[in-house]
């Protein structure tokens, strides 16, 4: 006979070991979970798989030597890093970029941009169970990657720019492709939101699920797309503006929480189709007023810029990415460091994971576009 | 049947007297191969392949197109290579229940196939509680899903388990209140006896006799895509949350006829909806031979139920999957009191019209029509919108 002050069936926590091998978790990444059934008490991030020590590196390699690795911190949008370290050393050097070149970094990085975002929104369609439109965003980003292919000749580790300016122009009839791309890609965002992010299994999957407040998404260090979905207007182009930015009209999307709660996995993953939009008006601004003359800076190849530090940050897809660089006057940096958007959000998922469901914490991730290469570096 | 063997025993065929419960068994043992690997399989197979075209296409990707014609060799090949594979059991696992699981599911998929209405001649059996039978024989699935998902003993495998258990016993209920409108208006549980019931104008058949057939032919077709783990309720094999499920620690030939087991029920739920609402294998009166007539019947019945399996793909290549209790809300909040409406207005129905009334059905053919022409519409206007510069030329 069962006390009657015990529970007649005794019940107990289930610890759950959610990857590194796991087809959700983009990459290697671990969670330990404490579950409940199907309910989560907690899920702890557990990072550090993807190290590489890429920073190091760059101790060793030279301030030019770098600039290939720096296309492995974050792989899904190479020419952010590219240009972060590139900002860096000429902030260091005190080199000015050409104008022109600095038109040919917004073009590469804004359409890197749409192919990281096209990815991620891909990526979350995916991860709640729809392969379609994970294989139609493929398709358009394919299309991207084919101009990057024909700008630098890579189509994932682009290695396209370098200290003072880009490597290449943009080649001959470019100009026009880019722009048939772009009127390509308005209806294309209309259909993916009807066949995807409308559909309402999708919604009701979304909305609501992990909401973060402005306050909280401030607190926890979140950047970018993931902060600006919380209804934080910041965005490090319009606000600090870099490169050739200041030249552009556009907006910066906010969430609003129109299908749920403000700053919840809806907002965050509409924030990317917006995003693309703004992007898509960026690029056709910068394509129809670009400037002639020289896209790269002279700089001697044994660069040695004067003892000192220094900090740049560039909006990339994944939020504002630091890049804190610390030169004593030799040929070679003497400690680099990148502050990334994933490692900022990875810290929010142990408070946020309390009380969802296991098939929610693959929607939070998803959300919060995090990668692992740019977790780790 | 059971006539045709009692005649050839009566004959002498098996000797003077022959112990007649082992003609039975061997007949049945004999038809039994015959279903599994002459029907049953290939089905599954072909769907298989048919399957991975079509979302292949849905997806703008290309699918298996190098064995046989358009790779319709292929199951042939994936079936090979899984035999030919190295049955893993891990050592933690529970191996005699982990071995069972696989053939308890085969089990729920080829037994229903012995009452399966192909034509008014080609029933195995047409058993006096055929629909009885045929539901209690699939939701045997559950069993094997619910053995593999525990004998694994991997987290992942048992939260699939325990999921496709709550998930198939949860729809059994509105998929089997839903079959009851057909059986009150026709009073028999014969599958045979219900197809005979309706005739081949679809006006005549069982999902325009009444609004509330056609909402419960409707509930019945989701809840069989939640019974036969379908998107947007495949949540025990969901690939991005749980690895594979139920079916994460197996391999080789037992994790194929999972989805052997997988691929044929969407035949079964498919001619569960085609005999009890689309009026099975009716056909128009074009001979008087019984041949022809029969091979007519065949197409017919086959069409309908080919019909449903691709919707049911259709389905998969568009949707979402649900969370589980948005899965288990719609099933107890709107599919349960939905079923209920039906089969008591359906009673209410046949209170007052006992022979059916003659303009309902013309009455809810049209509004069929018209739903099916606006959702045609609708797709036209995606496919062409979808018919872009930039595909038709990439190099521009």
């Amino acid at each position: 006979m069962s006390d009657a002050t015990e529970p007649a069936l005794r019940t107990e926590e289930m610890t759950l070991n959610m990857g590194p091998q796991h087809p959700s978790t983009h990459g290697v990444l671990r969670f330990v979970i404490r579950a409940d059934g199907e309910v989560m008490r907690e899920a702890v991030p557990d990072v550090g798989y993807l190290h590489r020590s890429i920073e190091k590196i760059a101790e060793k390699v030279g301030y030019h030597g770098f600039m290939p690795y720096t296309d492995r911190v974050d792989y899904v949008c190479a020419m952010f890093t590219n240009q972060g370290w590139g900002m860096a050393c000429e902030k260091l050097g005190g080199i000015e970029v050409p104008r022109r070149g600095e038109y040919c970094r917004v073009i590469s990085t804004e359409f890197n941009r749409i192919a990281s975002h096209l990815l991620t929104v891909g990526l979350m369609g995916m991860d709640i169970g729809a392969m379609t439109p994970f294989l139609h965003a493929l398709r358009e980003r394919e299309m991207i990657n084919d101009l990057i292919e024909e700008l630098c000749g890579a189509r994932l580790t682009f290695n396209y720019m370098r200290i003072g300016g880009v490597a290449w122009d943009l080649p001959p009839g470019w100009r026009e492709k880019a722009l048939a791309y772009l009127d390509h890609l308005d209806p294309i965002l209309a259909e993916y939101n009807a066949l995807f992010s409308y559909n309402k299994i999708c919604i009701q999957r979304l909305a609501n699920v992990a909401p973060i407040s402005a306050e909280e998404a401030i607190n926890y260090n979140l950047v970018g797309p993931n902060l600006r979905a919380c209804g934080v207007k910041w965005d490090v182009r319009k606000d600090m503006p870099y490169s050739a930015y200041s030249d552009f009209e556009f907006d910066v999307p906010i969430g609003h929480g129109e299908w749920g709660t403000l700053g919840d996995s809806m907002d965050r993953y509409m924030m990317r189709i917006y995003e693309m939009k703004e992007s898509a008006k960026i690029l056709r601004q910068a394509l129809t007023r670009m400037p002639d003359g020289p896209v790269l800076a002279k700089v001697v190849r044994n660069f040695r810029p004067p003892a000192g530090e220094c900090q740049v940050r560039v909006e990339s897809a994944r939020g504002d990415q630091g890049w804190y660089v610390v030169s004593d006057g030799s040929g070679y940096p003497w400690r680099v460091h990148v502050r990334t958007g994933s490692f900022a959000a990875m810290g929010i998922i142990q408070k946020l994971s309390r009380g969802l469901m296991i098939a929610d914490l693959v929607v939070l991730i998803a959300s919060l576009d995090v990668i692992a290469p740019e977790i780790d570096r | 049947m059971q006539n045709w063997i009692d005649s050839l025993i009566a004959a002498g065929e098996f000797g003077k007297h022959p112990p007649r419960d082992l003609v039975y068994a061997a007949f049945i043992l004999v038809l039994s191969a015959v279903v599994f690997l002459g029907v049953a399989f290939p089905f599954a197979g072909i769907v298989s392949w048919v399957e991975r075209r079509v979302w292949a296409r849905i997806q703008s990707r290309v699918g298996p197109n190098r064995v046989g014609p358009n790779g319709s060799l292929q199951w042939l090949a994936d079936g090979a290579k899984h035999v030919l594979k190295e049955d893993i059991i891990p050592d933690e696992a529970d191996a005699r229940l982990f071995k069972l699981a696989p053939y308890v599911v085969v089990l729920g998929f080829v037994l229903p196939w012995a009452v399966m209405p192909f034509s008014s001649a080609l029933i195995l059996a047409d058993l006096n509680v055929g629909i009885l039978y045929f539901t209690a024989i699939t939701a045997l699935t559950v069993v094997g899903v619910l053995m593999a998902g525990w004998a694994s003993d991997n987290k992942w495998s048992l939260i699939g388990g325990i999921r496709s258990a709550a998930q198939i016993i949860s729809y059994e209920i509105p998929a089997g209140m839903s079959i009851f409108p057909v059986v009150l208006i026709t009073g028999t549980l014969s599958m045979q006896g219900i197809i005979r019931a309706q005739e081949w104008e679809p006006y005549h058949w069982f999902l325009f006799s009444n609004p509330f057939c056609f909402v419960a032919a409707i509930v019945l077709y989701i809840s069989a895509l939640a019974e036969g783990n379908r998107t947007p309720f495949d949540l025990p094999e969901a690939e991005s949350e749980l690895v594979a499920g139920f079916a994460t620690e197996y391999s080789g030939m037992r994790y194929l006829l999972f989805f052997f087991a997988e691929w044929g029920n969407m035949f079964i739920a498919g001619a569960l909806i085609t005999t009890l609402y689309l009026g099975g294998w009716q056909a128009p009166q074009l001979s008087s031979s019984a041949v022809v007539m029969n091979v007519l019947q065949l197409l017919s019945f086959n069409v309908k139920v080919l019909f449903l399996v691709f919707t049911s793909m259709w389905v998969r290549g568009t949707l979402p999957r649900v969370r589980i209790d948005q899965m288990m809300s719609l099933c107890w909040k709107f599919f349960v009191p939905i079923a209920f409406i039906n089969m008591i207005g359906t009673a209410v129905w046949v209170a007052i019209w006992p022979d059916g009334n003659p303009v309902a059905g013309y009455v809810m053919f049209a509004l069929g029509v018209a739903i099916a022409v606006l959702f045609i519409q609708r797709v036209m206007y995606y496919l062409k919108r979808s018919r872009m510069e930039m595909y038709l030329h990439p190099t521009i």
